[in-house]
């Protein structure tokens, strides 16, 4: 017999049992919810069902939270989040409302309070759950039906997807982030690219990686079409988790390590797919259309539908008038109206250290937002200094939540402009309706809002990186 | 939910790739109640102008039916079953496309909506009105019938109405076992009711 996958690992560690027709159901050890798990709630009310496992379920409210001081919620908005408060109350489980000190996106607050930990299996009404793969957990989004057979339950009817290895050989280039990385492989496999697939991210390039850009790298696995993605715990994922609130403790940590310590792909595991990748072909990335896979390096110019099979020129087309780009412009002549630095995918420390060392000093010369990923975070910016960098440059600094990724909470941008966004989707509508989203990483937004265009952040980083 | 084993009805071309969760139904309009009916967001933005008004030219505005044939990538991002609940709603039980989002694909398949993924090629040749049928796993277009694969957990949940809560009760005491199995790591410590530390 071959040797097991990390992810096979995970996989087996959960069988609860296994029906014909190949599905397992698949025990849940944490359970995250937010305000839009209301129909899931709805669900098991109708139905007359309890929490299986309170204690496992944990609540925030960051989808609906506002974020801006200056801008009272919309009335809708403090109705979702009481909606949340209530189902909480009424079944006993743990729920961070956005003035506690614990409160952060779903993706950012779980991992800083200890709740994500190695080994586990992680669910959450949010595809974006792949983040938690950072730490060699079993992380994926679900939908309001499969939340509320969760909360029914503690368990989950799941096919086991297929197995890739997705590895990053070498070493990135200077200013080049996890959010490249990710742009950069979905751009070449496309969003279905890995659809169907668990990927386990590997190589030379991934072990560099901070436990903040492993975080970014998994959570944009959906974005390529994946049920998750994860990166086997090494040291420093210990090093992260050891003392937080909700890790374990004393025998259960020293039980915790030996089981952490097997987590990895065996040698002569085999996966289904594998896909190698020279972390130096790598550059600062921005996708130019309104799917993920619509990315280039910064220093390419927009796709030319006459340069392209008539089969792809027609979406091309469309797309480019949907973005009101120019075919064969260059994409560092694209001028944006406003930037966004915030979400699960880039609003941690680092990533507003990253952004503020191009800003440091400067003025931006369009309007954003910079919404730290938690209150955590929040905090720690403030003691560095950091939001006085961002509103002396003339940005608004606020509070967390989802905001301007999905604005659900009204924090949209106008139809017709163009936001430069650290954010996950760039599709039509996203960011409010008629809105066009570039997606790419901290620093190239900093440096978009420097300049009023897409930059590259190389030619701002001489002297300060 | 009741379940469905025939289906007949014309078919509704949304000739598009890359139709994503966000535009099958923005998220503005996700805190709604199912029970007001999610039909009139499916595809809100591209069916209406900003002021509102219905486009008539847009395929689901001049023509209805139970069938959607669509492009590539249908229901990829985000894992709002609302996307699910709109197409529903709006009185559609059955999408044809060459490729679909996987957590999109899961949550039709509990809310009695039938994922089909089919060559481009073989979803151009069908005519405008079409029967399927769950048990035979087919879809009859004229004279013409085309086997599809469904897997049977799928195919009975569609036909049965099915809801997993009730058949993950028969493994209660494989899920009570399994439960007394995990290290005691895995439970969160400083949770109230939990097996760790008291807060």
């Amino acid at each position: 017999m071959s040797g097991r996958t990390l992810f096979d690992k995970l996989w087996d560690a959960h069988v609860v049992a296994r029906a014909e027709g190949g599905r397992s159901l698949l025990w849940v050890d944490r359970h995250l919810v937010h305000e839009g798990s209301h129909h899931a709630f709805a669900k098991i009310g109708a139905r007359g069902e309890t929490l299986a496992q309170p204690e496992l379920t944990f609540g925030v409210m960051d989808h609906y939270a506002p974020v801006r001081r200056d801008v009272p919620p919309m009335p809708a908005v403090l109705k979702m989040m009481e909606r949340l408060a209530d189902n909480a109350a009424l079944h006993g489980f743990t729920c961070i409302a956005p003035e506690d000190q614990r409160h952060g996106i779903v993706h950012v607050m779980a991992p800083e309070q200890g709740l994500t930990l190695p080994g586990l299996l992680v669910v959450c009404g949010d595809s974006h759950t792949s983040t938690h793969g950072a730490f060699g957990a079993f992380a994926f989004g679900i939908g309001a039906t499969e939340v509320a057979h969760v909360l029914a339950t503690q368990t989950l009817w799941q096919q086991k997807p297929k197995r890739m290895r997705l590895r990053f050989d070498g070493a990135l280039g200077p200013a080049v982030t996890a959010k490249d990385m990710a742009l950069h492989w979905i751009a070449a496999l496309g969003t279905g690219g890995a659809r169907g697939h668990a990927i386990e991210y590997a190589g030379p390039a991934v072990e560099a990686l901070s436990m903040e850009a492993r975080m970014t790298l998994c959570n944009l696995s959906i974005e390529g079409g994946a049920r998750c993605g994860m990166i086997a715990p090494d040291a420093q994922t210990l090093a992260y988790v050891k003392g937080r609130i909700h890790a374990p403790t004393g025998a259960a940590w020293a039980e915790a390590e030996a089981d952490w310590a097997g987590l990895y792909s065996d040698t002569d595991a085999v996966f289904d797919t594998e896909v190698d990748i020279d972390a130096a072909d790598v550059a600062p990335t921005v996708t130019w259309g309104t799917a993920p896979d619509q990315a280039l390096p910064i220093t390419a110019t927009v796709p030319d539908p006459l340069a392209q099979p008539e089969t792809t020129a027609a979406k091309t087309r469309d797309t480019l008038e949907y973005m009101g780009l120019k075919p064969g412009q260059a994409l560092s002549e694209v001028t944006v109206d406003r930037i966004f630095i915030g979400s699960c995918t880039n609003a941690r420390i680092e990533d507003l250290r990253a952004a503020a060392m191009v800003l440091h000093g400067r003025k931006s010369v369009v309007p954003g937002l910079v919404s730290p990923g938690s209150a955590q975070v929040k905090h720690q910016a403030e003691r560095e200094g950091l939001d006085n960098v961002f509103t002396e440059a003339g940005l608004d600094w606020g509070g967390s939540g989802c905001s301007m990724c999905v604005g659900m909470n009204g924090d949209t941008v106008p139809a017709g402009q163009r936001c430069a966004s650290t954010t996950n989707r760039n599709y039509r509508g996203r960011q409010g309706r008629g809105a066009r989203t570039h997606l790419m990483s901290p620093s190239m937004v900093a440096a978009a809002a420097v300049t009023g265009r897409l930059t590259d952040v190389r030619m701002l980083l001489a002297g300060r990186a | 939910m009741r379940g469905w084993t025939e289906l007949e009805g014309p078919v509704v071309r949304l000739p598009r790739d890359g139709i994503d969760t966000d535009q099958l139904i923005p998220a503005r309009f996700m805190s709604t109640p199912r029970s007001e009916g999610y039909g009139d967001y499916l595809l809100h933005d591209l069916r209406r102008g900003p002021d509102g008004t219905l486009d008539p030219e847009f395929p689901l505005n001049a023509s209805r039916g139970p069938i959607l044939i669509a492009g590539a990538d249908f229901g990829t991002g985000s894992s709002r079953e609302a996307a699910v609940y709109a197409l529903v709603d709006a009185g559609i039980r059955a999408v044809l496309a060459p490729s679909f989002g996987d957590i999109f694909a899961a949550n039709a398949a509990n809310n009695g909506l039938l994922t089909v993924a089919l060559a481009e090629k073989t979803l151009a040749a069908l005519r405008p009105v079409l029967r399927i049928d769950l048990v035979s796993r087919s879809i009859v277009s004229g004279p013409t019938s085309l086997r599809f694969d469904l897997d049977e957990v799928t195919a009975q949940k569609l036909i049965n109405g099915w809801d997993d809560i009730d058949l993950t009760r028969a493994h209660q005491d494989a899920i009570s076992a399994h439960r007394e199995t995990i290290p005691a790591w895995v439970w969160p410590t400083c949770v109230r009711g939990g097996k760790g530390a008291p807060p």
